[in-house]
């Protein structure tokens, strides 16, 4: 059943992506560039899914459980530390110089264009990278 | 491309489905529909954990492949040659695994939860993705 779960919720973000224009990267960039011709898509896209989350989280987490596992896996870290920043800096240099994020980078698969297998290769291999980096700490 | 009313009424639907979409995790699997969290962990978690994700991340090519289906066409302008996604790609993963999330899991739903911790990262990556794109403006780069 999670991997219902699972397949049901990604199958709605692809599409959410898809329909708000957000897997484009051309839209991404126009928000992006705001001394150029800004394109505020983003704010509405931002605006539509953090009423939704927001009031069905207010919900959700009220319950004891979710359906399809013993217990709600939130995270409850409070420190504004240097790694949450620095981070931050380093995703959004990056999310700048292409106009992807994770969520339309693969989502945009479906174009079937391999310029994006590039990128999330690269991504992947970010990840692995911050992973053994931070293993040595 | 430019704005339009039906560019932010796709927006506000599309986010309104991304909405659908964490909230439907939390409630079915008691997750955060953060996706550099699930790629990571995809990639980097105990075999156990592995599958869901791999099965989320199938489901975002599914959910695009069926708008591709119905719209009929799949738009994708890409900003950047293959260096510069290489470039990208690389910065995005560490930047992401670092700062604990990307846009969905921090932008969405942690300041859906109230987090100032997710408040400030999203911030903080919004405000340099802006400076980037600006920079490279100046640099007469795409």
């Amino acid at each position: 059943m999670p991997l219902l779960g699972a397949l049901l919720a990604g199958t709605l973000f692809g599409l959410g992506l898809s329909v708000s224009g957000m897997s484009d990267p051309l839209r991404v960039i126009g928000f992006l560039d705001v001394t150029g011709a800004w394109d505020p898509t983003l704010l509405f896209v931002m605006g539509g899914a953090l009423l939704v989350t927001w009031l069905g989280f207010r919900w959700v987490l009220q319950r004891p459980a979710p359906l399809f596992a013993n217990s709600f896996a939130v995270p409850t870290l409070q420190a504004l530390d240097r790694r949450l920043l620095l981070g931050s800096v380093l995703f959004g240099v990056g999310w700048g110089l292409a106009g992807f994020c994770p969520g339309p980078a693969v989502t945009a698969l479906a174009a079937g264009v391999p310029d994006v297998l590039v990128f999330l290769a690269a991504m992947l291999a970010g990840m692995w990278c911050e992973a053994k980096l931070a293993s040595l700490r | 491309m430019t704005f339009s009313l039906s560019a932010a009424l796709a927006g506000l639907a599309g986010g309104a489905l991304i909405g659908a979409a964490a909230v439907t995790l939390m409630l079915l699997n008691g997750r955060i529909a953060g996706i550099s969290g699930i790629a990571g962990g995809a990639l980097l978690a105990e075999p156990g954990e592995r599958l869901w994700r791999l099965v989320f991340l199938a489901g975002l090519v599914v959910g695009g492949l069926l708008y591709r289906l119905v719209a009929g066409d799949f738009p994708l302008h890409l900003q950047a040659g293959w260096p510069q996604l290489l470039v990208a790609g690389l910065l995005v993963g560490f930047g992401t695994r670092m700062g604990s999330g990307c846009t969905s899991g921090h932008g969405i739903c942690g300041i859906a939860r109230g987090s100032q911790r997710s408040l400030v990262a999203t911030v903080t990556f919004i405000g340099t993705a802006m400076l980037t794109v600006w920079l490279l403006r100046q640099l007469g780069g795409s």
